[in-house]
């Protein structure tokens, strides 16, 4: 989708500003925040695709005034409703209908396993790369109106496989409809000057991880 | 520091509202949260990434395997998991500079860096890496000379990177330890270079 959340390339959007000795979490309920996507995330109702997504779902005056907790906070409540684990009932007095059923919440010992446990985005099918490291791309100018990782800066743009990763889930369909489409996924050059044009330095490049839907023979 | 000891307002007490219907439902186990901060306050960080790069600059064998197979040779330290499933190292050199950011959300390796920093996470970074990348490194004060390649990635599926950055003259001979110590951050994530202190430890 073309939202606000898709910030390559924004002008005006002031300094980069580094935080010396900046602590992890900078109030209790960050922290807290953190830790229950995780916990919730432990129910498998959703996929890291469909999470990122809900965040990129905020409006977008919300989005860019949101600081990154407060995002995540709006898009785990967001998921929570849409994929049935609380109420919107619930969720807006603050008091629980019902307990949950046939769940177990994570517990401690269970902690590290949890986070040590893979994902997955990898994947062992058997499925050819429509592409090899040198072979000339052109991207798909496409502007779905759902989830996608083809950033605006990047699309109907000319670039150069620069190396294949592997089979991978493919996160425009995960985040939509649950669907994997195994298929490659790519490291893609693209000269700063393709994407920005003549004011951008002849020598730089910017590379952007890719998939075989998006990208045609050039 | 206490929340409690304060009134909550706007998002804490979201936050909390929504982890005691949570709890109240049976999805979470507030012991869980608590062990799940405690991770990422104390266990992972970017000492973990600074360890990788020490070993890959006294190491010749460990950079070769670092370098062909980032995933595999990250895990011999035992950091894996999530967020670092799939591990890409970018090798800096006199001539080329890499750096690395997400214009879509904040993706960022969590098992070798951390969680990320607000800078990384906010709209500048993300905004302006991939179209200005020479004048977001001159604002953080590292300046490239002009004959220098930068190479901005941007971690839009689930590959994350981590910079291995040039080993700073004067630390011939220091011990992974040592050399742990001067990697930073910033430098991981490509924003700065690794300098070697003033006065040498030895």
């Amino acid at each position: 989708m073309n939202g606000v959340h898709d910030m390559g390339g924004m002008h005006g959007v002031g300094r980069v500003e580094i935080e010396k000795n900046e602590p992890v979490f900078h109030s209790e309920w960050e922290a807290r925040v953190h830790a229950l996507n995780l916990a919730c995330g432990f129910h498998r109702r959703w996929n890291i695709d469909m999470g990122r997504h809900s965040r990129e779902r905020i409006p977008p005056a919300e989005y860019l005034a949101a600081t990154y907790y407060e995002k995540w906070l709006r898009g785990l409540e967001m998921l929570l409703v849409e994929q049935g684990l609380v109420t919107a009932k619930e969720l807006q007095t603050g008091r629980a209908e019902s307990k949950a059923s046939g769940v177990s919440a994570l517990r401690v010992p269970e902690v590290a396993t949890f986070l040590r446990n893979r994902r997955h985005a990898r994947l062992d099918e058997n499925v050819p790369p429509k592409f090899k490291p040198g072979d000339r791309v052109l991207t798909h100018n496409d502007h779905p109106i759902g989830h996608t990782r083809l950033p605006r800066y990047a699309r109907g743009k000319r670039g150069v496989i620069d190396r294949d990763h592997g089979v991978f889930v493919f996160a425009d369909t995960h985040a939509m409809t649950r669907d994997k489409k195994p298929q490659h996924c790519y490291s893609v050059r693209f000269a700063a000057r393709e994407l920005w044009g003549a004011s951008a330095s002849a020598r730089d490049s910017v590379y952007v991880d890719l998939w075989d839907d998006h990208l045609d023979p050039a | 520091m206490s929340e409690h000891e304060r009134p909550l307002s706007g998002p804490a007490l979201r936050a909390k509202a929504l982890e005691s219907l949570l709890v109240e439902k049976g999805l979470v186990d507030p012991k869980a949260l608590d062990e799940l901060i405690d991770t990422y306050e104390t266990k992972v960080g970017p000492r973990n990434g600074a360890r990788i790069v020490a070993r890959a600059w006294a190491d010749p064998a460990y950079r070769k395997r670092l370098l062909e197979d980032a995933t595999a040779a990250i895990a011999e330290f035992g950091f894996i998991g999530r967020q670092g499933e799939d591990m890409v190292v970018l090798e800096n050199t006199r001539k080329v500079r890499n750096v690395v950011v997400c214009t879509l959300c904040s993706c960022y390796p969590w098992p070798v860096l951390g969680l990320p920093p607000v800078w990384y996470k906010s709209a500048p970074y993300r905004a302006r890496t991939v179209i200005d990348p020479r004048g977001v490194l001159r604002e953080l004060g590292s300046e490239v000379p002009e004959d220098v390649e930068v190479r901005v990635w941007d971690s839009t599926a689930e590959l994350r990177y981590l910079v291995l950055p040039e080993r700073p003259a004067g630390t011939e001979g220091w011990s992974e330890d040592e050399l742990a110590e001067i990697v930073t951050r910033d430098a991981m994530i490509g924003v700065a270079q690794v300098k070697a202190p003033e006065r040498s430890k030895r």
